[in-house]
């Protein structure tokens, strides 16, 4: 699982048109914010109240929320059991914010890569000599044995 | 000759002027989009019923985020 102060980098990184994300739970506990916790707390506070407010709208349920306000706009976006709300400048790509913060959401939830193990290192093969042999190799002479 | 040139002025910037109006009217209409997971889509706007009701903290989050 990619550490959520970690996926939100990555988030603010790839995206230029999220301005502050926050990433809670479903009791509106602040996992991880690009902002300070005062403001953390403030964002995550009131996302929960606007995702809970939603959602009483049908009875089906919310997985996202966008809306559009005058100097900005604000999105939600619901996992299993987090929330990551952001605030983005006037008229951002919906779409592509969506995708980035459910991307987000997604490498929080992911097991992390495997690193490789690292190959056991050989030992240093024996250098074969180079010396070439003797042609003058002595033989013994049949006459010589008797 | 000289009254259709002014009618075709007064008709662009008639139409210039329209356009300008509507765009300012759609950017300050605020909105919220709700997306559920059977893929329906509902929109509440300013002025509706629920629409401050669910207004009211979005612009909370949004300052918050500004600080």
């Amino acid at each position: 699982m990619a550490p959520p102060a970690d996926a939100l980098a990555h988030l603010t990184e790839i995206s230029s048109q999220i301005d502050a994300a926050v990433v809670l739970d479903r009791e509106g506990t602040v996992v991880a914010a690009t902002v300070d916790d005062e403001r953390a707390g403030r964002m995550a506070g009131a996302a929960l109240e606007l995702f809970r407010r939603a959602d009483e709208q049908r009875e089906q349920e919310l997985v996202q929320l966008d809306a559009a306000l005058e100097g900005g706009s604000v999105f939600v976006v619901r996992d299993a059991d987090r929330l990551i709300a952001a605030t983005t400048r006037s008229e951002p790509t919906v779409g592509l914010v969506f995708y980035d913060l459910k991307s987000c959401l997604r490498s929080l939830g992911e097991a992390p890569a495997e690193k490789p193990k690292p190959k056991p290192k050989r030992a240093p093969a024996k250098r074969r000599t180079t010396t070439p042999r003797s042609r003058t190799t002595t033989r013994k002479k049949k006459d010589e044995s008797g | 000759m000289r009254a259709a040139r002014a009618l075709a002025v007064g008709a662009a910037l008639g139409s210039a002027a329209g356009a300008i109006f509507l765009r300012r009217r759609s950017r300050s209409r605020d909105r919220v989009a709700l997306y559920f997971d059977d893929g329906s889509l509902v929109t509440v706007a300013k002025g509706q019923p629920e629409g401050e009701r669910l207004l009211a903290p979005a612009r909370e989050l949004l300052a918050a985020a500004r600080g």
